[in-house]
Formats: structure tokens, sequence, C-alpha cells
């Protein structure tokens, strides 16, 4: 069907009433999520967007037992927000918020590590299960239900493997955002084992970037691991080594965490890479009609 | 954000780590003055760029009298210092360190930084200090040591151990290296610092350990937060366009093609400057205009472009989601009539109401080209750069 989300999730907003909370939580309304309550500290016991809203998760969570939560509070305020989810027991948690120092995170992946909550993000579109779940920032409009998963660290790059594969009518199963940051969390192989075990999910795509080593260990499980098809695209050929290229995450430091390293990975592992982001779509669809 | 060696030794000192004496300044008379304060035999002057490699360009030299530190410096500020990690241009020497130097016995290198993959702080030492970790890493692998430090424990003694034991320390030298992990660690969490790198870490004469240079890079993301840090800033080392750009929330990077690039999104921004280059281009920046884009970025964002002399076509690759494509066409035809660049500028805008977006652009005026996709975007950029319209 899809993974991780579908039409039954019940969703809660932190950073309910924000100018970002209040934009993008009527989006995700009108698309049809089912968006339950959101939280703002203070605001509790108020109504926004036609929903409740409490002080704490814990109250939104008693209530409202939701499945996920989508965080769009500022940066400072993220890793709280982000262990306040975890402390009520919520087992999705979707962090859109960009700008989160590394130390926080570092922290909150320490806390985490007991538990069995997943993060999506920080830094993130979020996640989208087409015409039946959306968490996030993304445009609802460009997506189709269909058969391909596609994962990736870079937002308008999934919009662009996502409005290509709608154009070859593959649609989409589910797609996740995982984020720009280098602490960050679900990576490639957890959203990529996923997608191995969707029925609904026949090919995978995947878009990388420069930094870090996360594409070479997700190159290892593919090789071992996905009978799927899988396109890959990596950006960052041209990017100066020692230069944060926008996303926190997307810097070469020491040699380590290039794009041809990452390409070249994929390649053995029997990836499909492509040179060029436009080329997404119609490389999947042909190993779709050969497959 | 980085600092100065000077500014580095001095967070060092407030945490305990030993450095050699030394006295930052920016005259040439107060080089000699500085050098009689320090007493001594001999100085190190050493230019304070925000750049590695110093040492083999001649931005480090021994002085051997007060008179030839005060020439030394002379001869140093004002000038820019063109090192393997700071480009062609250079940077710009405003200071000298005037520092003491110290009878150096073995050098070792020790820094701590954030490990991605184990998302732990970790500790990296080497007994082949003073040269490129980079390199040593490369060729001999087995002569770094990596500690990791466990969040909830904090760094133990034995990791100290560790480290001293692989570097051949002894007796004291153990407690030392260990009061100089501690106080690395706690330079690095109190400050939200994502780097410190001692190299060289050297043992002098009287078997004592000491940092003879000091690095620092803080975490942009946590600037906020350390007003003493910010106020650490020195923009005359970093690029003029770069801090523009963050003004207006921008990310920008100056690269040394001649395809100005404008982009939503960083990752699409360096996709296209990886598309340029596929087409037989060379792309001139990176520019993110952010999500939510509006007529005001793009204006912004096509001035820094414009203002890159070596600039001679501007490709801007758009996907319009949430905002949608017609609006971003407006945007763009109201900034170039504030701009009025005769550079061919190329569209692609794809996504929501890209259609509407691109009869917007067609025949709008003689150097705006509509891009019906990417590659065709791209491909055209490379043609036209330098065209005359």
């Amino acid at each position: 069907m899809s993974i991780l989300i579908d039409e039954h999730t019940k969703v809660i907003c932190q950073g309910f009433t924000g100018k970002q909370g209040t934009f993008h939580s009527q989006h995700a309304l009108n698309y049809g999520t089912k968006l339950v309550a959101g939280v703002t500290p203070g605001r509790g016991g108020s109504e926004h967007l036609g929903l409740p809203v409490f002080d704490t998760v814990q109250q939104a969570y008693a209530i409202t037992k939701p499945d996920a939560s989508v965080i769009y509070v500022p940066p400072f305020f993220a890793a709280d927000a982000i262990l306040e989810a975890v402390d009520a027991d919520i087992k999705l948690i979707i962090c859109i918020t960009e700008g989160i120092p590394v130390l926080q995170m570092l922290r909150v992946k320490a806390a985490m590590a007991t538990s069995d909550a997943l993060l999506i993000g920080p830094n993130c579109p979020g996640i989208i299960t087409p015409e039946a779940c959306k968490i996030g920032i993304m445009p609802g409009s460009i997506h189709l239900p269909g058969s391909i998963g596609i994962v990736s660290r870079s937002g308008t790059l999934t919009y662009e493997a996502v409005h290509q594969t709608t154009q070859q009518g593959l649609g989409q199963s589910t797609c996740v955002g995982i984020g720009g940051d280098p602490i960050h969390g679900m990576n490639f192989i957890d959203v990529i084992s996923r997608f191995q075990a969707d029925d609904s999910t026949q090919g995978i795509i995947m878009v990388g970037e420069i930094g870090g080593g996360e594409e070479e260990e997700a190159a290892e499980y593919i090789k071992n691991h996905v009978t799927k098809p899988v396109v890959a695209y990596i950006t960052g050929l041209t990017a100066p080594a020692g230069k944060r290229m926008g996303h926190a995450g997307a810097i070469v430091t020491g040699g380590k965490g290039t794009a041809e390293g990452k390409v070249s990975a994929l390649k053995a592992a029997g990836v499909e890479v492509v040179n060029s982001p436009s080329k997404m779509g119609i490389a999947m669809k042909e190993l779709i009609s050969n497959g | 954000m980085n600092i100065h060696e000077f500014q580095a030794k001095q967070l060092f000192r407030d945490y305990l780590i030993p450095v050699p004496d030394s006295i930052v300044v920016t005259t040439a008379d107060a080089a000699s003055t500085a050098a009689q304060t320090l007493a001594g035999d001999s100085w190190a002057i050493k230019a304070q760029v925000h750049a590695g490699g110093r040492g083999k360009v001649g931005g480090v030299k021994i002085a051997q009298t007060a008179v030839a530190a005060s020439e030394l410096t002379a001869a140093m500020l004002g000038q820019r210092l063109v090192t393997k990690q700071t480009g062609t241009e250079g940077l710009p020497i405003n200071s000298v360190l005037v520092e003491k130097t110290s009878d150096i016995k073995r050098e070792f290198y020790l820094s701590l930084l954030v490990d991605r993959q184990k998302e732990k702080l970790c500790f990296i030492a080497s007994a082949s200090g003073g040269m490129d970790i980079e390199a040593v890493a490369e060729q001999n692998p087995e002569k770094i040591i990596s500690v990791f430090i466990n969040p909830a424990a904090g760094l133990q003694p034995y990791q100290c151990r560790q480290i001293a034991f692989a570097l051949s320390l002894q007796g004291l030298q153990i407690k030392a290296l260990h009061s100089i992990m501690s106080g690395m660690l706690r330079l690095l969490l109190d400050k939200d610092a994502s780097q410190i790198e001692i190299n060289p870490l050297v043992e002098i004469a009287d078997d004592s350990l000491i940092a003879l240079d000091a690095k620092i890079n803080f975490d942009d993301n946590a600037l906020a937060l350390h007003k003493d840090i910010t106020a650490l800033r020195d923009t005359t080392q970093e690029d003029e366009k770069e801090n523009k750009a963050k003004q207006f929330d921008l990310s920008y990077i100056t690269l040394d093609g001649n395809i100005g690039c404008m982009v939503n999104g960083a990752g699409l921004a360096m996709a296209t400057m990886d598309l340029v280059k596929l087409k037989g281009g060379t792309p001139a920046n990176f520019l993110d205009v952010g999500g939510g884009t509006n007529i005001e970025k793009v204006t912004e964002a096509f001035k820094l472009i414009v203002s890159d002399k070596n600039v001679q076509a501007v490709l801007v690759n758009i996907f319009g989601g949430i905002v949608h494509c017609d609006v971003i066409a407006q945007g763009i035809l109201g900034a170039l009539q504030q701009i009025k660049t005769n550079l061919p500028v190329i569209v692609r805008l794809e996504g929501t109401h890209a259609e509407e977006g691109r009869l917007l652009l067609q025949g709008a005026a003689p150097n705006i080209f509509s891009a019906d996709n990417l590659d065709h975007g791209a491909e055209q950029a490379v043609s036209l750069a330098g065209a005359r319209l």
C-alpha cells in the first residue's frame, strides 16, 4: 500500500498556530490529511483551523491518540519539540525545521536511542503517500498514487523525481524527504528497506548529495538486500571541497563524501545512476518496462 | 564560521589548553615592541588569515631580532596570502601574530569533531603532527587514532590514555594530555564549535605539551546563541558576495565559471551546476533563493549574479510547488525590469502552472529565453553565454 503513513494516519502539529504551522496545516487539511489537533504552549483550550489546540504533546496524545506529529517550530526550540513528542509516545515524528544546531541534534539522537519512535528530518520537506496523507511542505498537486518509492536528502529534487514519475504515469507509493542536515533521523537504508518490503512499491528512486557516507552505506545494503529496481541521482559533482552547499550536511571534508565516490559505490551495487536530474523518471520507466 | 589563530589561542587559554606566549599586532612598530615584551631569542611571525597551509607559502617566518620581527611584519601586512585553501585571490593579511618560538622535540596531531556516521563527538590523534592529516589518513590510516565520546558518559580517562600511549607519551604528559582533551571538549560544547584542531601539538624541551597552532570552526546554526563568538567574526576574510547574500536570506557561493545560476532549493541548485558542467559550461555560482521565493529575493539574487563580471549568461531554474510558476515568472520579469541587464537569461520553469509561467516569459524581452526542460535550459545557457543580444 505504502510505507509509514496511509489514509488512516492521525497527525498532530507542533507549532500549530505559528505562520508556517498554520499555512502548511491548512494545505494538509485541504489535501485530506487526518490532522486531528495542534500543540502550542499557552494556547491550550483554544481552536485553530477548526481543530483543538493543546498546551503539551502529552495532553494532545491523551485525547487524540495520534500516530504522527509534524514539527514547525523555530530552530532553537525544535530539539525540545522532538523530545517532547518522543516522551509522549508518538511513534513517527517529522521535523521540518531547518537550522537546528548540530550538538542539539546529537543529544536528541542519543536520547532517542532507547526509543522505538522514528524521526524524519530535520531540515526536510516531510513525507507523503499520494491522495492518502501529506505531512510536510511538499506541493500535493504534483503527486499521483502509484508504484515508485522516493527517498531524498533534498526538497526540490524530490519534487523533480515526483513530477517525472507522475508524467511517466508511474506515480508514487510514498515519498520521504530524509533531510539535508548532517545529523538526522531515518536514513536511506531505513527507508529503502521499507520500500523493499512494501508490496505496492515496484521501484525506488534515491536522491543523494555530497557529504557524509550514507549513500555508500545504502549502496552496500542495496547490493545485498534489494531486489527491486533502483534509480539514483547524486548531486554536487561541481561543488568545491570544504564549502557548505546550502544544506548544513552538503559538504566535502577531508576528501570524504564526494559525489564521485557515491556514484561509483552505487554503480558497483547495480544501481542505475543517472547523470542528469531530468532523467530520473524516464530511467525508472525503462527499468520497470524491461523488468 | 572561522576565526583567526590568535582568537582561537585566546579561547584555548580560557580553557587551560597551553599555548606559547604571543601578541597580535597590526603595525610593524608594534611587532618590534611585542618581540621585546615577549623576550626570548626568536619569534615566529605568523600571518593571520582564515586558511591553513600558511607555512608553505611564506605566511610564517622566524625573526631572530626585534628589528627583523618589525621588518617581516611590515612585509606581510597589507599583502594577500595565497595558500592551497584560499583560491587564487588569496586572503588579506590585516594582522600578524608575534609568538615566542618553542624548542620542539616531537609534533603530534589532535582534533575534536562531530562524526556524522557514528553520531558522536570524536577525537582524532596522530603521531605525525604538523603534516596534512588528510594525507596521513590516505597513506597511513593505521597511524590515525580515533576515540568516540559517549554522550551520556562523556570523555573517560582511559580514552585519553589510549591516545597518550599511542603517541608514546610518558609520566606527567599523560595527565597533561587529559587536561588538553578535557579543555577541547568543554570548549566545543560550551561554544557550539563544530571542529577544534591542534596541528601541531608539540612536546617541547622541558617535556611539556603546547598547542603550536589552533584552528576552531563554529556551527553557523548556533551562532545566534553565542554573542562572544559572533563578535570574533572577521568579514575581511570572507567572500563579500556570500555575506551580502546572507543579508537577504539567500544561500550563495562564488565559483569561477561564466554561467550564473539562480535556483530554488539547495539540492536543485547543486544539480543545476552539475548539469551546466555536463553540457560543457562552467557555473559561476551556487545560489539557492529558497522555497517560498518572492520578487524581492529574486531581484537581489539577480543583482548578486550580474555583479560578477565573469557572468555571461544566467540560468534560472525553478520548480514551482506551493508558489506557482506564473507568480515566479512575474517576479523574474519584475526583477529584470529593475536590473536592466543585456545578458541572456534562460528560464526553466517546472511544476504548478508551469505552462502559464512560460507563456508570460515568451517574447517578454529579446534576452529572455524560456527553456522547455532542464537539459534544454542548461544547453541554451552554455551556447548563449557571451552572445550579444
